[in-house]
């Protein structure tokens, strides 16, 4: 430790580097520390503790709020999980199937032409969600063209809006998913090696079989990086099943908040949270194989 | 009489070759750079082990060896961007092993010249000056007469990603030569250039050092540019010295097979110890000037110094047929069994395929090697 | 670029412009309304850029106005705020992290900075309410929700953000510049001033930007910690569209939308200008 080491072509010794790296990391881990991790601690500690009726908790250890997500009784709840996993699915799979056909749209133009097609990609990016919804919402809306039409052929009865439905909901995320699959897609693809490509479509006559030979695995780090990036927020989404669901189209995203909320149950709050971090973490670790290699933004 | 001078020059020029010990670095003042026993290992490998040279004042010495072998490591010792585990460094007869590499007196040329990208050609060159609070007068004086050094005047404004390869390593050598340091550095400095370029440039890397006068260490693979270059050789190898000496001398003297090898073209002959100074090969019975040490072990003799002659010579005659004859443009490459031997000839030579030739193999161009 | 020819090309056009579709129908119609002279509700009444006056209108005599004022103004200083004091806290913890740490100890640090990064926000959101809660109960009255604890709050995600960019560039400039500052004489500190600084500054201000960014981007944090007196514009629009559809909302949120692409714009121009 006391040994005298060259650092950055400075001549100075283990420990007082250290000591010197402790002052720069010191304000942001302290911060993080506070208010990230031991609070994640806590969120832990409360997921096995008891409320009373006032959502007041009680120090007893406890499993039931874990019994009330994947318990036999727990019905309502653990359809409102597998919707969210299923929305979640639909939302990743229709934004980076659309995604591809706008990643190779936008690389096709010249350089001044995809700027322009990945700013109106970025645009929505960069515009908060509760807007991006509430547009949504408008769009839906009895007195303009989709739900005229939905009314004439008949889905609707005329004179409702579209929401709250889960056609509604579904059209909300897969909107909000959608630029984030195409920046890391359009990544990939426009640094694709094309004579692979050609060598491919030498070999298989089939479109389909040029994609998955040649296309999809120099995509690959791209695809994973979009994959994390639109499952993660739309297994989590609160704003759009608020807004254009209702009370009766929740995700665990309503659930989590209306517990922290109006519901009062922090422990069972704390431990739906806990099952949605777990989620994450098996994400984050598909992202850290896959995904290093690709800059987002 | 020819024999006993030759003896005396080849054994002379061997003894400057030997490492050198405390005591004769502390006995020679001349000496612009002193590396001592240095050893250094990263973890459990082993970089350097036990390495010694020196370079004088105004010497151009360069550090040859394949990759891997340390010689890099070396430098970084010696710019104070490393540290070595034992030994020590003198610069200007002082040594520097307490202080930081912004305190030593020397520069170093990176390989891939670590140009500031923020600032222009001039700011770049006057970096160290400002460092040292020189003033600004004379910061102006001493970039503007290195660039003209280096034919750099017209790119004085620019910045370093709009000049090419051959000119960002010339900015990257005016950068350190206008500090006027005790030893200049040099890490592969022609790696990145293509080969008409290198060859051009490393003339110009001659000129430059000896218009300067100063002390250059450069570290290569390429034992070409080591040729072209220095004045002095050390040879490394798997964080040894292998051989050291004036440049000629390592290439025409090699002592160890990893030395013949290294600069490619020697014939490698094995040989077993008959007598004081006399062996047989695989080539036939031949005579050496030094005894060897060992039983079993190897000869050298560069293609170059195989003679051809009429009739069998007086000594280390070898009868043999050609195989194969490559004609090069300015000599004629022949393959001979037995051996195979690899004889240089003139163009004027013609020698076809299956002819039997007697060919020479002086003795006193027979390198009796370590091992 | 060789995409095929023929029905392939045509179908990814279509495909892609469906995706845009996607993006911009709902955003045009929210534009188309916002000139819409009806205060409220979908039926077209004529155009007029009213709803656009009336924000910009006195804030003495309209309450809304004055609403709107507030709103904006908050929604700034929280954007500000947090990403004044992530930036820093974010380029000291990138530059603290290349220090030599013993391997464990820079996984750790590592995995720290990856968190915010991937977790879904409202787990985010339920561990700020915790530590909140968990605070109030040490320090009494700073960690009342408002707008302390929402500028906590986005600096907490923020920081991960600005860390994992500014460390990048680090990575990218390498030590090799460093060397050859200090091969040059230069003092560590000269070092850092001369050398590390301007060539990292392009990541902090872009690090900045990203936190400024994600903050106005936030609604789910925003929405777990504020307080009655701190609502930002995502809040805002929130709880408006709750009471019905409004025009001035169409406004407000186009304003916005021209916001964010103008300064794409700038931006854009501004990194092209440098490359020059």
């Amino acid at each position: 430790m006391t040994e005298p080491t060259v650092w950055y072509g400075q001549l100075t010794t283990r420990r007082r580097l250290l000591a010197r790296g402790f002052l720069f990391i010191a304000g942001g881990i302290s911060w993080l520390a506070v208010f990230l991790l031991l609070p994640s601690l806590a969120l832990f500690v409360v997921s096995f503790m008891k409320r009373d009726a006032d959502g007041v908790l009680i120090w007893e250890l406890t499993l039931e709020s874990f019994a009330r997500i994947f318990g036999s009784a727990s019905g309502e709840n653990a359809r409102i999980l597998i919707r969210s996993i299923v929305l979640a699915l639909i939302a990743t799979s229709a934004s980076v199937t659309l995604a591809y056909p706008m990643g190779f749209f936008i690389a096709r133009g010249s350089r001044r032409r995809r700027f322009f097609w990945l700013a109106l990609v970025i645009v929505p990016l960069c515009t908060n969600l509760v807007i991006r919804t509430f547009s949504w919402k408008l769009l839906l809306s009895a007195q303009l063209m989709p739900a005229k039409l939905a009314a004439w052929l008949g889905w609707i009865d005329p004179g409702r809006d579209i929401y709250p439905s889960w056609t509604a909901v579904a059209l909300g995320l897969v909107a909000a998913s959608l630029p984030f699959a195409v920046v890391p897609l359009y990544t990939s693809i426009d640094r694709l090696d094309w004579s692979l490509v050609e060598a491919a479509q030498d070999l298989y006559a089939s479109r389909l079989r040029v994609f998955f030979a040649a296309i999809l695995p120099q995509t690959l780090p791209g695809l994973s990086v979009a994959v994390i990036l639109t499952f993660v927020p739309a297994m989590s989404v609160f704003v759009v099943s608020d807004m254009l669901g209702g009370a009766k189209h929740w995700l665990i995203g309503n659930l989590i908040q209306h517990q922290f909320g109006p519901g009062r149950n922090i422990p069972y709050g704390a431990a739906l949270s806990l099952l949605l971090i777990i989620l994450t973490l098996g994400g984050v670790s598909l992202y850290r194989r896959n995904g290093r290699s690709v800059e987002i933004l | 009489m020819i024999q006993r001078l030759r003896d005396f020059f080849s054994s002379s020029a061997r003894r400057i070759t030997r490492p050198p010990t405390e005591s004769e670095a502390a006995r020679n003042p001349g000496c612009s750079l002193v590396v001592e026993n240095v050893s250094k290992s990263f973890g459990k490998t082993q970089i350097l082990n036990d390495v010694s040279f020196t370079a004088e004042a105004g010497e151009f010495v360069t550090l040859l060896g394949p990759s891997g072998c340390g010689k890099t490591t070396l430098l970084r010792i010696i710019a104070g961007l490393d540290r070595s585990d034992r030994g020590r460094i003198l610069l200007a007869g002082r040594a520097v092993d307490h202080l930081p590499a912004n305190r030593r007196p020397v520069n170093t040329v990176f390989q891939n010249y670590a140009l500031f990208p923020h600032l222009s050609v001039f700011e770049n060159v006057a970096f160290g000056l400002r460092s040292r609070s020189i003033p600004d007068p004379e910061v102006r004086d001493r970039v503007r007469s290195s660039l003209s050094m280096l034919k750099l005047d017209d790119l004085a404004e620019r910045y370093p990603h709009q000049i090419s390869g051959g000119q960002k390593q010339r900015v990257a050598l005016a950068r350190a030569v206008v500090n006027e340091p005790e030893v200049l550095l040099l890490d592969e400095p022609m790696s990145a250039l293509d080969a008409k370029l290198r060859a051009e440039v490393q003339l110009d890397l001659r000129r430059l050092q000896r218009a300067l006068g100063k002390t250059f260490v450069l570290v290569t693979h390429d034992q070409d540019e080591a040729m072209t270059v220095s004045d002095r050789i050390v040879l490394m190898n798997k964080g040894r010295i292998e051989q050291q000496g004036v440049t000629a001398e390592v290439y025409e003297r090699p002592q160890s097979r990893f030395a013949a090898e290294f600069f490619g073209a020697a014939n490698l002959i094995s040989a077993q110890r008959v007598g004081a100074t006399l062996v047989f090969t695989t080539v036939g019975a031949l005579r050496v000037q030094t005894t060897p040490q060992w039983e079993f072990g190897t000869l050298a003799i560069h293609p170059e110094w195989i003679e051809l002659c009429e009739n069998e010579p007086p000594e280390n005659g070898v009868r043999g047929v050609v195989r194969e004859s490559f004609y090069r443009g300015d000599h004629v490459e022949l393959i001979i069994e037995p051996g195979p031997l690899r004889v240089q000839l003139s163009p004027r030579a013609r020698l076809t395929p299956g002819s039997s030739v007697w060919l020479a193999l002086p003795a006193e161009r027979l390198e009796v090697l370590s091992d | 670029m060789s995409s095929g020819r023929g029905p392939w090309r045509a179908l990814t056009t279509v495909a892609a412009f469906f995706g845009f579709g996607l993006l911009y129908v709902p955003l045009l119609a929210v534009a188309m309304y916002s000139f819409n002279t009806a205060e409220r509700g979908l039926i077209w009444t004529g155009f007029s850029v009213r709803w656009y006056i009336e924000l910009l209108a006195d804030p003495e005599t309209s309450r809304r106005a004055r609403e709107i004022r507030e709103v904006a103004v908050n929604t700034l200083v929280l954007g500000g705020a947090s990403t004044v004091i992530s930036t820093v806290l974010g380029t000291l913890l990138a530059l603290g992290m290349r220090f030599p740490w013993p391997s464990s100890v820079s996984r750790l640090l590592e995995s720290i900075v990856d968190i915010p990064a991937v977790a879904p926000d409202i787990t985010f959101a339920a561990v700020l309410v915790m530590a909140f809660n968990v605070l109030r109960r040490v320090v009494d009255h700073w960690f009342e929700p408002g707008m302390t604890t929402m500028i906590i709050s986005h600096v907490t995600f923020e920081i991960a953000f600005v860390t994992l960019i500014v460390r990048s560039r680090l990575v990218a400039i390498g030590p090799t510049l460093s060397e050859a500052a200090m091969d040059l004489y230069a003092s560590p500190w000269r070092h850092f001033r001369r050398v590390t600084l301007p060539l990292l500054w392009p990541a902090i201000v872009g690090g900045a930007m990203l936190a400024f960014t994600l903050s106005l981007n936030d609604f789910v944090i925003s929405f777990f910690t504020s307080g009655p007196r701190s609502v930002t514009l995502p809040l805002y629009v929130y709880q408006s569209q709750m009471r019905g559809v409004r025009t001035d909302l169409f406004a407000i949120s186009t304003l916005l939308l021209i916001g964010v692409a103008a300064s794409i714009m700038i931006l854009e121009r501004l990194t092209r200008w440098r490359h020059n």
